[in-house]
């Protein structure tokens, strides 16, 4: 079962290779890792998807929480939420009809962002599965590089995560 | 404001902290701090092998309840540390270990000596830091002794580039409390989770006190016995809780797990609740986790949040402090009786009673059960044990009996060999008064036997006893076990250990039959400094009772009738 970790970091040198030395220390495979800013100075975000058992989920937040640079953690698996993935795909168009690649744009909210004479680069948004199924789409016609943010998630509704209690 | 150099900032702090001695080997990224060391009123303990300077750290917290600190160089005087603050990490230890690095512009290059520590210990250590400019040392100093000592302890790496070191920055030290806003060591003990807790000890009818080194670091020992008394259940001790509940208190059952007492694992496995206090539920004290404790409802108290549900799940936890927990839990629970449970418990203990190394008669073999009773007999029980990795530490465990806290002091968790000399060192200058014992094998001295050589320079008294076999021992016996008797590597042929002592400047003996181990006992302790006895003991003894490892903790190997017997045709007492 897939769990989405948030976590809130202090921005700190290494604090990227402590988080992911965790997960292998204490054995468990990231299926994938986002870090970026927040709202707030210093505050970085981590989105980490793991595969496991509800017990698993629960250890890892707990040892998380033992890491001196992790001011928060919420498992995104237990309350409703949003959640996004982005990829970029470069898919070829010599040799066959551009017309079976623009209707897969038109029927998937896809965007394309780049042509070349060769290829076509196409951005897609959405959740996770959303955008596993619009490159299953994408493969028959020729994908020659693609590239996949990771999931970024946040909870519905007005509770917001914030590091504002720990400064 | 007054001008400081970075080293200067680091033995300011130190000072700071109350450390009045150091446990180190100087280098050249860490020059500039031992340059600076002589104008401060800090004792520097030279070791031989930069691991001795984090067990000797790690002896000196566990004995004095301090934080110890070892410091060394960069590069292999780092990596030199790395058993040492592993062995702090799973024992929860307390120790601050401050390395040298290569200068700010060097690292990254490969410059000499340089290596990653604060990678290499990433997992091995609490928190660490990396300082590169003078201005940071106080905040990461302060910072490392706040974190080794509160919530659970352990260690903490500070490594400080050689620049920052020779900087000069205006400085004075700031008095103010610690404040980390990602860290919380002082989580209160909730209401919901106290009356859970508490429901379970009412309605329990065969309840056992489980009892870790939580107690000794909490220093909840009265606490825990007035619960023991008030709800009356018996308590059995891990490896590393011994002597945190005195050996000869009525409901003390002994040690638990894979070389626990019989009687003790059975109590385990019939009881109907265990109240897990400051411990960890060890693979060496449940065995298999399917089987274990199979009708029993448990609550497990532990300052950790993350050691709750990890190998055991618990039914109701509380994450606090272990000596608020237990006061607050004194203060709703009424007294209880379970007479007939610590009777059917009592009944279990007759047949290994009978078998008690103890009532064996004197057959003229030394037994190294036999050293360890009656040195804890010589020594009144009052003496700081420290002991070293294998089946003499076992015994130790089973034969010395703990009547106090920090009185024994062992690698439980990664099982160091060569912990104990070293730890003997630290845990003697933590406590010059108290009289010292390494007790060791013969495998696991010849590790760090170098460090007699600093016991001998820094004129330290200790007593070493070389439980010597002629076996790596407790690896001998698995494979005598588990392995058809195929003593692979195991044999070990060692120095004339008098002779190593006698090279050092110190006085050794020798005893190899029961007679003489009262006065090569009594002569080491009279020998003004550090003294060692090498006694050479039945070398292919086991350790008995054994649980298998993974095996149900019920399916133990039982004590076979003594050999010793069967050769001279006594009737068990």
């Amino acid at each position: 079962m897939h769990h989405t970790l948030v976590a809130l970091v202090e921005d700190k040198p290494g604090v990227l290779n402590r988080v992911a030395s965790l997960f292998r220390r204490r054995n468990f495979n990231i299926e994938s890792l986002t870090v970026g800013r927040t709202a707030e100075p210093g505050i970085s975000r981590m989105t980490i998807v793991i595969d496991s058992d509800q017990a698993s989920a629960e250890r890892v937040t707990a040892y998380l929480y033992k890491l001196v640079n992790v001011l928060q953690v919420e498992d995104l698996g237990m309350v409703p939420a949003v959640a996004r993935d982005l990829a970029l795909v470069k898919v070829a168009v010599a040799g066959h009809d551009r017309g079976a690649l623009l209707r897969v744009v038109d029927e998937t909210r896809a965007h394309i962002v780049d042509t070349g004479e060769q290829t076509m680069t196409l951005e897609i948004t959405g959740e996770p599965p959303h955008v596993d199924a619009v490159i299953s789409r994408l493969e028959p016609l020729g994908i020659v590089e693609m590239v996949r943010t990771g999931q970024v998630a946040m909870r519905r509704g007005d509770t917001a995560l914030s590091a504002a209690q720990y400064s | 404001m007054p001008t400081r150099t970075g080293a200067q900032i680091i033995w300011e702090c130190l000072v700071n902290e109350e450390v009045h001695t150091v446990f180190g080997y100087p280098g050249g990224a860490i020059l500039p701090a031992y340059d600076a060391m002589l104008d401060y009123p800090v004792r520097h303990v030279l070791v031989r092998h930069e691991q001795g300077a984090t067990h000797m750290a790690d002896g000196f917290a566990r004995a004095g309840g301090g934080v110890g600190v070892a410091m060394a160089t960069s590069g292999p005087g780092a990596t030199n540390m790395v058993t040492g603050i592993a062995t702090a990490m799973m024992d929860s230890s307390p120790i601050v270990c401050i390395t040298g690095q290569v200068p700010g512009k060097l690292i990254g290059y490969d410059a000499f000596q340089e290596t990653d520590i604060t990678g290499i210990t990433l997992p091995i250590t609490k928190h660490s830091y990396l300082v590169t400019r003078a201005e940071d040392i106080m905040p990461a100093m302060k910072e490392a002794f706040h974190l080794a000592k509160s919530g659970r302890p352990g260690p903490v790496l500070v490594d400080i580039t050689k620049d920052a070191q020779q900087a000069s920055v205006e400085w004075m030290w700031d008095p103010r409390p610690v404040q980390m806003r990602g860290y919380r060591s002082d989580l209160p003990v909730t209401r919901e989770d106290l009356a859970r807790a508490a429901a379970l000890i009412r309605g329990t009818r065969r309840p056992v006190i489980l009892v870790g080194q939580g107690v000794i670091q909490s220093g909840a020992t009265r606490e825990l016995l007035a619960l023991a008394e008030r709800i009356d259940a018996p308590i059995a001790m891990t490896l590393l809780g011994l002597g945190g509940v005195p050996a000869s208190h009525p409901l003390n059952l002994g040690m638990m797990g894979m070389h626990g007492e019989a009687w003790v694992n059975h109590a385990i496995q019939e009881a109907d609740l265990l109240l897990a206090f400051g411990m960890r539920f060890d693979d060496r004290v449940t065995g298999n986790v399917k089987t274990y404790a199979p009708h029993a409802k448990k609550i497990h108290v532990d300052i950790d949040p993350s050691e709750i549900n990890k190998n055991v799940r618990a039914d109701a936890a509380i994450v606090a402090d272990l000596r608020e927990t237990l006061v607050d839990l004194l203060d709703v629970l009424e007294p209880a009786d379970h007479e007939g449970w610590l009777a059917h418990i009592d009944g279990m203990k007759g047949d290994a009673a009978v078998r008690d190394i103890q009532k064996l008669p004197d057959t003229g073999h030394l037994y190294a059960a036999h050293v360890i009773n009656d040195i804890w007999r010589i020594t009144g029980g009052n003496a700081v044990v420290v002991t070293d990795v294998g089946q003499h530490q076992m015994w130790e465990a089973q034969y010395y009996h703990h009547e106090v806290p920090r009185s024994l002091i062992t690698s439980g968790g990664l099982g160091t060999m060569g912990f104990a000399l070293p730890a003997a060192i630290g845990a003697k200058i933590a406590r010059p008064d108290a009289e010292v014992w390494a007790i060791v094998g013969d495998g696991g001295f010849q590790m760090t036997q170098a460090e007699l050589a600093t016991a001998a320079q820094e004129g330290i008294k200790i007593n070493v006893a070389i439980i010597n076999n002629g076996y790596l021992g407790m690896v001998r016996q698995w494979q005598e076990f588990f392995y058809e008797r195929r003593y692979a590597a195991t044999p070990l042929r060692s120095p004339d250990f008098l002779k190593i002592a006698d090279a050092h400047g110190l006085e050794g003996f020798r005893a190899e039959k029961r007679s003489q181990v009262n006065d090569v006992v009594e002569r080491a302790r009279a020998a003004d400094g550090t003294a060692l006895i090498d006694f050479r003991v039945e070398q292919e003894d086991s350790v008995y009772p054994m649980v298998p490892a993974g095996a149900d903790l019920h399916a133990m190997i039982r004590r076979p009738e003594r050999t010793v017997l069967a050769e001279t045709g006594a009737d068990p007492v």
